[in-house]
């Protein structure tokens, strides 16, 4: 597992792409197997920045390393989970999408099939490896997503909202499950979100972001014992802490 | 409902309006509006459907036909396929293609014809070289949508995986395109379909479903021209209902990637 460095990276012009939410002079050091949470609202860059550090995006200034090698373009030293459940290809099954990666790193069968079943058994997916997504609920095409990034065994995982999408109840079960499997993995993880109760319940650290210009407002340190109890005062206290970082009323409702 | 029961009840619904339209086709042609060998009973065209099967000529005139039909068919997919991939991958490739596109696909394959009977002569070059014509555009204008269709978060999600082009390529953007290459492809079919019996009319001799129809004109065969109408008409059917219909079943609606109609 490789530690991140993110040194003074800005990104502010119009890319080929589109128009992208930009980041001005954003520098964090990330620890090998640490899981740090990126919130901001709207507009602060939060995907972008996460973009740039997946290589999809390149920056127009400063630079980004993971384990002291530069990032240029992506590489197979990170894994990438989408919000959008259409991240899965359709024309293959679980255990299809899952061994993609490893058939990209020239892992011949019956060694890959052995790891692709294994991530999803990590995911808790064993019972449905020959499911086509399609058949798959919102929930569990993320679980697959998430086992697909973890199977070619990167260091890093980089995580856009992958929960944004799924109703309250579903939300709880993945964090829980995602905490699981970083437990089990030591991944280091960066994952964006604009939840403040899914940072707090996740993250070891949580970087709080502002816009206009989007950069990085503070950082705070989530001191709580896992796993973590998210009724309990302690949990409460860091979300309010959270929200009043962002500019929150204290007295509002986490989204 | 079963799935049994389902398809049985959609065999009867299509079996039931074939038989409405025989029957009403049975009342015209009996009553006498018109001279009977102009408009034959459905048991003289039998007869002759049954007479035709049995001395080999139907069957040797259909093989024809299906020969030219998929000689020029296979030839319009392994040039449309990759013209259509290449001009969604490439500015230039489109920018040249398109209009191109654009200007010959409306021109009817039939009025290709006779200027291809100048320059290839009667036979199978010609008929072919009709199908090839009137298959390949749809097929490349299909498959170049459904490229530019592909789902850019596939890309990107087989490119983080360490995808190089050649597995992006053929893991991602063929897959991703199905749709429309089926799409492509059941357009084709059915162009050529239609091109080789009107190429056959006039630019072959003596085998194809198209010269049997034009043949029988000579000798006032209107049992004989129906007849060939309904193999065209049956062949047609089959391909679309079983060849088409299976490969999407076990493709693009097996993945979900079409759904079905309901109700």
């Amino acid at each position: 597992m490789q530690p991140i460095a993110i040194r003074d990276v800005s990104l502010n012009y119009d890319t080929p792409g589109g128009k992208v939410q930009g980041v001005t002079n954003v520098s964090i050091d990330i620890d090998a197997s640490e899981f740090v949470c990126i919130v901001g609202p709207s507009g602060c860059g939060k995907s972008t920045l996460l973009n740039i550090i997946a290589g999809f995006l390149t920056p127009a200034t400063g630079q980004i390393s993971i384990g002291g090698k530069p990032v240029t373009g992506h590489g197979m030293d990170r894994g990438v989970v989408f919000q959008d459940f259409a991240q899965l290809f359709p024309w293959r099954t679980a255990l299809g999408n899952v061994s993609f990666g490893l058939e990209m790193k020239g892992v011949a069968n019956p060694e890959r099939d052995r790891i692709a079943r294994e991530q999803l058994r990590l995911v808790k997916l064993e019972k449905f490896t020959n499911s086509f997504p399609h058949h798959l609920s919102g929930g569990m095409q993320q679980r697959v997503a998430i086992a697909r990034a973890l199977a070619y065994n990167p260091s890093v995982l980089l995580m856009d909202e992958p929960f944004a999408a799924l109703d309250a109840m579903t939300r709880d079960d993945m964090q829980r499950l995602l905490a699981d499997v970083w437990k089990e993995t030591r991944k280091t993880v960066i994952y964006v979100t604009h939840n403040v109760a899914e940072a707090v319940y996740l993250a070891d650290r949580v970087v709080v972001m502002s816009a206009h210009p989007g950069t990085v407002k503070t950082v705070m340190k989530i001191d709580l014992p896992r796993p973590r109890d998210p009724l309990s005062v302690e949990f409460l206290d860091c979300q309010k802490q959270l929200m009043a970082h962002l500019g929150h009323n204290t007295n509002g409702v986490a989204h | 409902m079963t799935k049994n029961q389902q398809s049985t009840r959609t065999l009867i619904r299509g079996a039931l309006s074939l038989l409405v339209t025989a029957a009403l086709y049975e009342a015209v042609a009996r009553s006498g509006w018109f001279p009977a060998v102009l408009l034959p009973t459905i048991p003289t065209i039998v007869e002759a459907l049954i007479a035709s099967l049995r001395d080999g000529t139907m069957i040797w005139h259909a093989a024809y036909t299906l020969y030219r039909v998929m000689f020029g068919f296979a030839l319009a997919i392994v040039v449309g396929l990759p013209l259509g991939i290449l001009m969604a991958r490439h500015q230039r490739v489109e920018h040249f293609f398109l209009p191109l596109i654009s200007a010959l696909m409306p021109i009817p394959s039939f009025a290709l014809v006779p200027l291809f009977m100048l320059w290839f002569g009667i036979g199978n070059v010609t008929t072919i070289l009709i199908v090839f014509y009137a298959a390949t555009f749809p097929m490349a204008f299909n498959t170049w949508s459904g490229v530019r269709s592909v789902n850019p978060l596939w890309l990107r999600a087989a490119g983080a995986m360490g995808a190089d082009e050649n597995s992006l390529f053929w893991k991602v953007i063929i897959p991703g395109a199905s749709p429309f290459i089926i799409t492509g492809m059941r357009q084709a079919f059915l162009r050529a379909w239609i091109g080789v019996v009107g190429a056959e009319m006039i630019a072959a001799s003596d085998w194809g479903l198209g010269w049997v129809i034009f043949d029988a004109k000579e000798f006032l065969n209107a049992d004989v021209m129906l007849a060939a109408l309904v193999v065209i008409g049956f062949i047609g059917f089959a391909f679309e209902r079983l060849v088409f219909g299976t490969l999407e079943r076990r493709t693009v609606q097996r993945w979900g990637m079409v759904r079905v109609a309901k109700g």
